[in-house]
C-alpha cells in the first residue's frame, strides 16, 4: 500500500491570517479520509492546494505521486474536486454539462456522451438528464456535482463539505452516492464538519482547528482515546434514585448522571462491558428491577468538543 | 522513476500534453467547447436573447425618429451616420454581458471546476470572448438589415462594407477581454452588473457614436475625438460611407493594444482566480 496523499508541513497565510500552520498528513491508496475541523480550520485551503487551485506559502504536497506545484497540469488530469456548493451550469441540461466536463478532459464526444449516459444512470438523474438544472433540486445538484468529478474515472478524488446545505434524509442518500464514488477503487479526501458524516463514511479522520492537525486515528481509536463509555439504564418508578446512585457509584469513573424527570441514569465508565455486568448483579442482588438498561459508545461529537475545547 | 513513470503513462493515457501543436489544438478544442456553452445560453435565457437583439434594435429606431429629425448631420441621411455608430454601441453594451457572467461563474464555483480540469488556462475566457464575437456578428448582420428596411445604405462597395465588419467584430472581440478581465476582478454578480456599465457609458456617449464631435466644449471634444469608441467609430463609418474622417491605422492600433493588454491581464487574473 502506498500513500496517494503526501502533506508535508505546508503553510498558507491569507495576507496576517494563518490558514495552514504546518499541516502534515497521508492518506492511503483507495482509502476514505475524512478531514475533519470546524468552521475555518483550512480544510478548505488544503483542499483547494491539493487541487492545484491555491499555492502553498511553503512545504511539500504530492497527490498520486505528483508534486503539485511542479506538474499541475499532469495532477489535473487524475484527480475530480467537488467543491462546497454545486459547480455546475444552472442553464445547462445535467446531460450537457457531464457531456462538457468530459469534452474539457479531452474524451472524444462519443466517450463523453456515453460516460454521461452512465453516470446520470448510476446517479439516478435519467428522468431529468435534459431539464436545464435551474430546475433542479438541492439533492439533485448535488448529484450531479459528485457526477461531474468523477467523468473521468480520477484516482483521488476530494470533496469539500458534500453534504452541506442538504437536509438529513437527502445528506443520507448522497452518502449512499459518495460510497458509490469509491467502487471503482478511488482514494478520497473527504472533508466535514459534521462528526456523525467523518463516521459514517471515513476510514481514518484527522482533526484540524486554526490551520494545524489536532488529532488523527480511525473514528474508533479517536473515540476511545478521547471520551469513554456511557451506562445508560433505567429502573422502575418506585426504586428511590439516591438508593440506586449510591449503588452504582463504585462502577463508574465520576458520579453517575440523574435525569429527575424520566429516571434515566446515565454513568461514564472505563470498561463498558465489565461495567454493564456489574451494574446487572448489583441491582439484581438489591432486588431492584431494571427496565432498560444499555451501552452507549461516545459519539464524535463528544470527541470534537474535547479536543477542540469549544 | 516510479514518479516519471507516472507521468508519461498519464500523459498517453489521457491524450494530451505533448507536442506545441498538439496543445495549440486542444487549446482551441477547448475554447470550442466553452464557446458552445456560452452561445447555448442564447437559448435557454429570453432576456439575454431580448437584451441583444430586440434593445439594440429600440435604440437604433428610437434615435432615428427622435432625435434624427432634430441632429444634423455632414453627408446627408442620419441614418446613415447613425447606423455604424449604433453598430459600436450595440457591441460594447453586448460585452457588458460578459462581465457579469463571468463575475457569475466566479461565485457559483464553475471557474473553481474549470480550473481543476485539465484544460487550457485561456479557454474559459477565449470561449466566452468568441461567444461574444459570433453573437454580435448576428447582432450586426440583424441590425443592419432594419436599417436597409428605414434607409440605410453601404455607398463605399461591398468590400468595404465586409471590412467594416471585420473591424466592428474585432474591436469588440478586444473590448470582450476588458469586460472579461472587469468580471473576474469584482467577482460578485451584483457588482457586475454596476462594473460591468459605468465606464461604458462616457465611452459611447462622449464619443462620434451619435454625433459629431464639433458642437461639444474643447475639452470633452478632445476627449471624444481621441477616444478608441470614437477613433474606431469613424473608421466604421468612413469605410461604410466612403468618407475620410477617421485614421484606419490608429483603429487598428488600438484594437491591437487593448487586446494585448487585456488578454494576458484577464488570464493571468483567472489563473490567480478564488471565488
Amino acid at each position: 500500500m502506498t500513500d496517494t496523499i503526501v502533506v508535508e508541513d505546508v503553510y498558507k497565510a491569507y495576507g496576517d491570517v494563518n490558514a495552514l500552520n504546518g499541516v502534515s498528513l497521508s492518506v492511503r491508496e483507495g482509502k476514505i479520509f475524512g478531514l475533519l475541523g470546524p468552521n475555518g480550520a483550512g480544510k478548505t485551503t488544503l483542499v483547494r492546494i491539493l487541487t492545484t487551485l491555491l499555492k502553498p506559502d511553503a512545504g511539500r504536497v504530492e497527490v498520486a505521486g505528483i508534486d503539485v506545484l511542479k506538474d499541475s497540469m499532469a495532477l489535473r488530469r487524475v484527480i475530480g474536486l467537488a467543491g462546497q456548493y454545486p459547480a455546475v451550469d444552472e442553464q445547462l441540461t445535467g446531460r450537457e454539462n457531464l457531456v462538457m466536463v468530459g469534452q474539457l478532459y479531452h474524451f472524444s464526444r462519443s466517450e463523453a456522451k456515453s460516460r454521461a449516459q452512465d453516470l446520470l444512470k448510476r446517479f439516478s438523474l435519467t428522468d431529468a438528464a435534459d431539464r436545464p438544472v435551474k430546475t433542479y433540486s438541492g439533492g439533485m445538484r448535488r448529484r450531479l456535482d459528485l457526477a461531474a468529478s468523477i467523468v473521468a474515472r480520477p484516482k483521488v478524488l476530494f470533496l469539500d463539505e458534500p453534504t452541506t446545505g442538504l437536509d438529513p434524509r437527502t445528506r443520507m442518500e448522497a452518502w449512499e452516492f459518495i460510497r458509490e464514488l469509491v467502487r471503482d477503487g478511488a482514494t478520497l479526501l473527504l472533508t466535514t464538519q459534521y462528526l456523525e458524516e467523518a463516521d459514517a463514511l471515513t476510514g481514518f479522520i484527522t482533526v484540524i482547528d486554526e490551520g494545524r492537525v489536532i488529532a488523527e486515528g480511525t473514528p474508533d481509536e479517536l473515540k476511545s482515546r478521547l471520551g469513554s463509555d456511557v451506562l445508560e439504564l433505567r429502573v422502575s418508578r418506585d426504586i428511590n434514585l439516591k438508593r440506586v446512585e449510591s449503588l452504582l457509584q463504585p462502577i463508574g469513573k465520576d458520579m453517575p448522571q440523574i435525569d429527575l424527570q424520566s429516571g434515566d441514569i446515565s454513568i461514564a465508565v472505563n470498561d463498558g462491558t465489565r461495567s454493564l455486568l456489574d451494574a446487572v448483579r448489583i441491582l439484581d442482588g438489591e432486588g431492584i428491577s431494571i427496565e432498560d438498561i444499555g451501552l452507549r459508545r461516545p459519539t464524535l461529537d463528544d470527541v470534537f468538543l474535547s479536543i477542540t475545547g469549544k | 522513476m516510479a514518479q516519471e513513470q507516472t507521468f508519461s503513462s498519464v500523459h498517453i493515457g489521457q491524450q494530451s500534453g505533448g507536442s506545441i501543436f498538439e496543445r495549440i489544438w486542444w487549446n482551441i478544442h477547448d475554447t470550442l467547447v466553452i464557446t458552445r456553452r456560452n452561445l447555448t445560453y442564447y437559448t435557454r435565457l429570453p432576456q439575454l436573447l431580448v437584451f441583444s437583439t430586440i434593445q439594440p434594435v429600440m435604440f437604433l429606431l428610437l434615435f432615428t425618429y427622435v432625435f434624427g429629425g432634430a441632429i444634423q448631420t455632414p453627408g446627408g441621411e442620419y441614418i446613415n451616420y447613425l447606423l455604424p455608430g449604433i453598430l459600436i454601441q450595440t457591441v460594447m453594451f453586448g460585452g457588458t454581458q460578459t462581465t457579469i457572467g463571468l463575475a457569475e461563474d466566479l461565485s457559483k464555483g464553475l471557474i473553481d471546476r474549470f480550473r481543476s480540469l485539465p484544460m487550457g488556462r485561456a479557454a474559459v475566457l477565449a470561449g466566452r470572448t468568441v461567444a461574444d464575437s459570433i453573437r454580435n456578428l448576428f447582432v450586426v448582420i440583424l441590425m443592419t438589415s432594419v436599417g436597409y428596411i428605414i434607409g440605410f445604405e453601404f455607398q463605399n462597395g461591398l468590400l468595404n462594407a465586409l471590412v467594416a465588419v471585420a473591424v466592428l467584430i474585432l474591436f469588440g472581440h478586444a473590448m470582450s477581454w476588458i469586460f472579461a478581465t472587469i468580471g473576474m476582478l469584482v467577482k460578485d454578480p451584483e457588482t457586475a452588473q454596476v462594473a460591468g456599465f459605468i465606464w461604458v457609458f462616457p465611452l459611447i456617449f462622449a464619443s462620434s457614436i451619435f454625433v459629431p464631435t464639433t458642437t461639444m466644449p474643447d475639452a470633452l471634444r478632445t476627449f471624444a475625438e481621441n477616444q478608441p469608441v470614437s477613433v474606431v467609430a469613424n473608421v466604421v463609418r468612413d469605410l461604410t460611407l466612403g468618407t475620410s474622417t477617421g485614421d484606419f491605422w490608429l483603429a487598428l492600433v488600438w484594437i491591437t493594444t487593448i487586446w494585448l493588454v487585456f488578454a494576458p491581464v484577464a488570464v493571468w487574473q483567472y489563473r490567480r482566480a478564488a471565488s
